[in-house]
């Protein structure tokens, strides 16, 4: 295996693979009371390859979040264009998924009609129904808790159950928010084991937005390292671990490697983001 | 089971205190409990206490109506916008804060002396709790539901239906209860001011004659209704609240 390769900038361009989504120049500016607007994102250029595994990591209050929810069309771009599979993003498209940080399962269904819960909305048939929801139930190691309520489960499990939920409606792209972000160091680990078993066995392009440069470091095919705000790509760094990798690959020798790539990118910015000069 | 257990301790040991009381203060203020169940024993053969029940019955299920369809609609309106409910919080908790039974008067001037005065004064004691706790529900479901909900590419519709309305179950139940004692509370000082029928009449009429007994026996009717309306409502709220 080798360590990270040579990325540019902004838009990378290697061998000529399937664009999934792709932004364009697109930013993001908040209107504030005061007339002003906040500039929080961008100008971002962004290609996603079909199937890739991507983490975005940044200082805090970079705009990484922004950047998710113009991909999932809960937040249209100021400026900029977004598609997904070659159509512009208007509105939540069919196909995306997306798992956020804050624990969204709820507390009134039962795990199963929890994961459920999509599928029944989207008015699919309850034959088909049942066989997903087995499937992600199953594929979660959910099965010993169908019939709990999330209240009874711990964090971890929770977020397995908003997984899952995701799962079933067989999402193309996946958009993960720092979905372990309030989970211990050992369960993250072990979650970011399952997200490459779900992420092999759906074939699904998925960007995952973290603050933990090893879960980035681990998990990913690249990793986009965002400046403070307003974020932009300043880097974006290639790991080239094979596709059937885990957890066992922090032992890697070119981990340290990655690892130190993305810190040494991030420190500046996040040191400018303590008002201190590298 | 062991709550059965608490329970009937519980029982125990408010009919012991009741018994001591009055042995204390004697037959003139407090009847003892046996001769209270007898005389509700009694009462209950009689037609009349169950046509002032009746009257009772009616003011306060149309006051309880009032109270919680109008709290429920008023709280769902005012929390649908942050700036609402910060604006109309106070103004409701002021409201509240007024002790109506000094506006009863005017509630009289303006309904009569009838039943529509007692069920107006039974729901200005309950719509606005109902309304409080149906408003804080709503401003309270947490935003990744909606965000959940729109990536899942609910209708509006289905919003409402299947996120809105569930999570804000068991706070609207929880503002029912307390509007649900509130308002019998209004409906029956409402009948102790004013008022030719109903239970609050009955009190007020046998305090004028000195039967401590009557009263006795209504406000154990009363309370015997209360508790176990409240039992039931919890029991729904937790199984709401799951």
């Amino acid at each position: 295996m080798t360590a990270a390769s040579d990325g540019a900038a902004s838009g990378v361009e290697i061998a000529p693979r399937d664009v999934h989504a792709q932004l364009r120049g697109v930013t993001r500016v908040f209107p504030l009371a005061s007339g002003a607007g906040l500039h929080a994102l961008g100008p971002i250029d962004l290609d996603l390859y079909h199937g890739e595994f991507f983490a975005v990591v940044g200082p805090s209050g970079c705009g990484k979040s922004t950047l998710l929810d113009v991909l999932a069309g809960l937040s249209p771009p100021t400026d900029g264009t977004a598609t997904f599979e070659d159509k512009p993003i208007d509105g939540v498209p069919d196909g995306v998924g997306v798992v956020f940080q804050e624990d969204a399962s709820f507390p009134w269904l039962t795990v199963r009609d929890n994961v459920a819960f999509g599928l029944r909305r989207a008015g699919v048939d309850e034959a088909e129904i049942k066989k997903r929801v087995d499937y992600a139930i199953g594929f979660m190691g959910l099965r010993d808790f169908e019939r709990a309520y999330p209240a009874q489960l711990s964090g971890g499990m929770r977020q397995r159950v908003c997984i899952a939920r995701t799962l079933v409606l067989q999402p193309r792209l996946i958009l993960l928010d720092e979905p372990f972000g309030a989970l211990d160091q050992q369960t993250r680990l072990l979650m970011g084991d399952e997200l490459l078993r779900l992420w092999r066995e759906t074939g699904a392009t998925v960007l995952l937005i973290t603050h933990a440069l090893d879960e980035a470091a681990m998990l990913s095919d690249r990793v986009g390292v965002m400046s403070a705000r307003p974020g932009r790509f300043i880097d974006i760094v290639e790991t080239h671990w094979p596709r059937d990798r885990d957890s066992r690959i922090v032992s890697d020798p070119g981990f340290g490697a990655v690892t130190a790539r993305l810190w040494e990118k991030l420190r500046v910015e996040s040191l400018k983001l303590m008002g201190t000069r590298p | 089971m062991r709550r059965l257990v608490d329970f009937i301790l519980l029982l125990v040991g408010i009919v012991a205190a009741w018994q001591i009381l009055h042995w204390i203060a004697g037959d003139i203020a407090l009847t003892s409990p046996l001769d209270t169940v007898e005389h509700l024993g009694k009462l209950l053969g009689t037609e009349r206490f169950w046509l002032n029940v009746a009257e009772t019955a009616r003011a306060f299920v149309a006051a309880a109506l009032i109270s919680l369809i109008g709290g429920v609609a008023l709280g769902v309106v005012l929390g649908l916008s942050r700036t609402s409910a910060i604006v109309s919080e106070p103004i409701l908790i002021a409201l509240y804060s007024l002790p109506k039974v000094t506006l009863y008067p005017l509630v009289l001037l303006c309904f009569g002396l009838g039943i529509s005065a007692k069920i107006a004064f039974g729901a200005m004691h309950g719509l606005i709790p109902v309304t409080i706790f149906t408003m804080k529900a709503i401003l309270q479901i947490k935003p990744v539901y909606w965000r959940t909900a729109e990536t899942m590419r609910l209708t509006p519709g289905q919003m409402a239906w299947h996120v809105a309305l569930p999570a804000v179950i068991p706070e609207v139940l929880a503002g029912a209860r307390l509007g649900f004692s509130l308002t019998l509370l209004g409906v029956l000082i409402g009948e102790m001011f004013a008022s030719q029928r109903g239970l609050g009449f009955m009190i007020t009429s046998a305090m004028g004659l000195g039967d401590i007994a009557t009263i006795m026996a209504v406000a154990l009717f009363l309370s015997v209704f209360a508790v176990s309306a409240n039992a039931l409502l919890l029991l729904l709220d937790r199984t709401a609240a799951r």
